[in-house]
């Protein structure tokens, strides 16, 4: 091999037999047997080599809400987390649905470089729900948009929505819903259950959820389109969608962490960092949504990443915003929820946060088996790690965490993009 | 006893102290010259977001026969104006040295959260908030039925009280169904079911759809506000039907035992969930209500600040 190449050195795929990885010219060169292999050596001794995270559901808030967050310290939070693709949500400043504004965060992802930023296109102008946003335009711009959403706001107009997985067929595009029927969800503040009328907060239900999952899959069927569901929270949309992919519909479903471990019980502390929306659930929900996870049901960890300024959560529940940090978080309560608890393996765990995720948004590059001549994504970690998780450390602008104080298993050391490293010794390399 | 923010939050112990010191404390109420000195010096702020000129005026009485210094500070809800949220609201008041802050506010948890921040050192009192909890409107409704139906002293072990109407919306009903469970009284909610919140069956108390079932078996009927735009939403169909079906009149109100008493937290909607004939009947307790109101928040003004001193018990 060349000066060039870079060996990670005695890493263990996937938790199997240690090996040598040489990365050079952006792939994944040779893989041979541990210690032989020759470059600048990473020490990869007693951790777990995986594919580079990708996630498909991130809040970078720019263009126009950098005091939140911006495509740069997104990318850097990502970075930290695992990741080496994310996909930026739509719901910004103006809001990304023209060629123009995916393409500038498609730029801003590149000039930062530490992730490969997607951009995810409105489905409707302004995410207003009734006029399709110009898909085409944003799937042939330099950002070649697939994944469309309008997430934040659920398209309700069944015509619309109808009209969207239709229309996205020409590009292999897939339709992403935020599954939120309105008119049951008016002034809804937490889970509809019992806690939520002794709290006097207004109830957000589950079949405000479920219904429209519901509708969502008969539509897709009909139309022989692509539809993925948003943030799945509830046990009665793991069963729609169970009995959807047995019916052969083209339906693929997210998760996110805080759902997987954060039960509604917490919001009795009127602490606005545990407001969040599709909201937290009960226990039965997290045991349905980590079985889901398991057996494939669900096909991907994605994290809902929405930082908020401070100011927007040092406050009353009802004034607060919704949502959770989620990308620095993401892998630790993975491990947590998924490998300690047995219903994953490290290779199911790739599956879930690397493989499907980037087979669902058309990530180029990212989500392959670590072999050779494959991309060098890759996302190394100590399993046997825990750390004590501080948001005023977070390189993110916002500090919206709901996990502060909690100790969290698992470490991301070292990640590679492209080749390049972005992560070394769990610090960035820039 | 540090804040009051539940009813929930009382033992019956601590709900019994309540009401014992708001009976002593009626006596002032009696004299010609209606106040004690025991908070001079202290300054309570009535702190309120949302209107509510009889709750206000209630806590100010009470605050100033016990000789507090009272701000009234009304403000705006931040959930809904943006103007100054409530953390710079609460700093501004800890600054100006608080000892109580009695608070309003339209958003559920905004009193706990007042307490629980780290924004204030004083005493919270909720004074109602959101959809939650009222809980000094629960400690008079308690005081007046302990009055009535007792003989004004320990708690309210047995009695029977139907609370009717607005459930979903009401936290004089959060508030009143879990201190009447403290105090060893059995609650029936009453209305349609779209106005009970989901998971009601969780509750400590029975739920009934039938008003006219329920009277003949209650010491006390609690009829609650029913706000008309709620018709908007449909939760019910018309005032008619609703006034028909959940409306207390003269004819429900001969269903009740002799003893029982109609209690209502006010206002009242004459011809809604009451009607008129209901309202002026001798059964009618609200006048009392308001008047122990007073009693009951002297009692936790008095209670929070430090409670009595031996010169203040000489003094009653």
């Amino acid at each position: 091999m060349t000066s060039e190449s870079t060996v990670i050195r005695g890493v263990c795929p996937y938790g199997e037999e240690p090996v040598d990885f040489v990365i050079a010219g952006g792939v994944i060169a040779e893989i041979v047997k541990a210690g032989t292999g020759a470059g600048r050596v990473i020490d990869g001794s007693d951790l777990i080599a995986l594919p580079g995270f990708v996630d498909v559901h991130t809040h970078l808030r720019e263009p126009g809400h950098e005091d939140a967050e911006t495509v740069e310290t997104g990318s850097r939070a990502a970075a930290l987390g695992g990741f080496t693709a994310v996909f930026a949500m739509a719901n910004t400043s103006p809001v990304a649905d023209t060629a123009g504004v995916v393409e500038q965060v498609w730029h801003l992802g590149q000039e930062t470089g530490l992730v490969d930023v997607i951009p995810v296109g409105a489905v409707t102008v302004g995410l207003g729900g009734e006029h399709l946003a110009e898909l085409g335009a944003m799937a042939t711009s330099v950002a070649q948009v697939r994944m469309f959403s309008d997430d934040g706001k659920c398209v309700h107009d069944a015509a619309i929505m109808r009209r969207a997985l239709e229309y996205v067929k020409a590009f292999d595009g897939v339709i992403a819903q935020h599954a939120q029927e309105p008119r049951l969800t008016v002034d809804a503040q937490m889970n509809e259950g019992a806690l939520s009328g002794q709290l006097g907060l207004t109830g957000w239900p589950s079949v405000a959820e479920e219904s429209i999952v519901a509708r969502d899959v008969l539509l897709a069927e009909h139309v022989n389109s692509r539809l993925h569901v948003c943030h799945v929270s509830t046990a009665g949309s793991v069963d729609v969608i169970r009995w959807a992919k047995s019916r052969g519909i083209k339906v693929t479903a997210e998760v996110t962490p805080h759902h997987l471990l954060l039960t509604e019980d917490l919001v009795a502390s009127y602490d606005p960092v545990y407001k969040v929306n599709p909201p937290l659930r009960t226990r039965a929900d997290i045991a349905a949504l980590r079985a889901a996870l398991a057996d494939g049901t669900i096909d991907a960890i994605a994290t809902d990443h929405a930082p908020h300024p401070h100011e927007d959560k040092d406050c009353e529940w009802a004034a607060a915003a919704f949502g959770m940090l989620g990308l620095q978080t993401s892998f630790s309560i993975a491990v947590l929820t998924m490998i300690d608890s047995g219903l994953l393996d490290w290779r199911a765990l790739a599956d879930r946060m690397s493989v499907r995720p980037a087979r669902i948004g058309h990530a180029v590059g990212h989500g392959h088996d670590l072999v050779v001549g494959v991309p060098a994504n890759i996302c190394v970690v100590d399993p046997a790690a825990s750390w004590v998780v501080e948001p005023l450390t977070f390189v993110s602008k916002s500090r919206n965490s709901p996990y502060s104080g909690m100790t969290l298993p698992g470490k991301v050391v070292h990640v590679f993009k492209a080749g390049k490293a972005t992560v070394v010794d769990g610090g960035l390399a820039w | 006893m540090r804040h009051l923010l539940s009813a929930g939050d009382l033992d019956v112990d601590s709900a019994c102290l309540i009401l014992d010191t708001a009976a002593q404390l009626a006596s002032v109420t009696d004299r010609s010259v209606k106040k004690l000195p025991t908070l001079r010096g202290r300054t309570v702020v009535n702190l309120f977001f949302e209107d509510s000129t009889r709750t206000r005026i209630s806590f100010e009485i009470a605050a100033k026969r016990l000789s507090a210094d009272v701000i009234n500070f009304v403000a705006k809800s931040s959930s809904v104006s943006k103007g100054e949220s409530l953390k710079d609201t609460a700093l501004t008041l800890e600054a100006m040295g608080a000892d109580a802050v009695v608070i309003r506010h339209s958003s559920s948890g905004a009193p706990h959260r007042l307490a629980t921040a780290g924004w204030i050192q004083g005493s919270v009192v909720n004074a109602g908030d959101g959809t939650h909890e009222h809980p000094t409107q629960a400690l008079l409704d308690a005081f007046t039925l302990r009055h009535h139906l007792r003989d004004g002293t320990g708690d309210l072990a047995g009695l029977r009280v139907a609370i009717v109407g607005d459930i979903l919306h009401s936290r004089v009903a959060r508030s009143n169904v879990l201190l009447l469970r403290t105090l060893g009284a059995h609650a029936t909610v009453v209305a349609p079911p779209t106005l009970l919140p989901y998971g009601v069956n969780e509750w400590p108390c029975s739920v009934s759809y039938d008003l006219d079932e329920v009277l003949p078996n209650v010491d006390a009927v609690m009829m609650l506000r029913v706000q008309t735009e709620r018709m908007q939403a449909a939760y019910f169909p018309s005032v008619n039907e609703y006034s028909r079906r959940y409306g207390l009149d003269i004819r429900r109100m001969g269903l009740l035992p002799p003893h029982a008493i109609i209690l209502h937290p006010g206002p009242m909607n004459r011809g809604m969930e009451i009607s008129a004939d209901v309202a002026d009947s001798t059964r009618a307790v609200m006048a009392e209500q308001v008047a122990n109101g007073v009693s009951i928040r002297m009692a936790v003004l008095y209670l929070l600040l430090g409670g009595m001193s031996e010169d203040d018990r000489k003094g009653l």
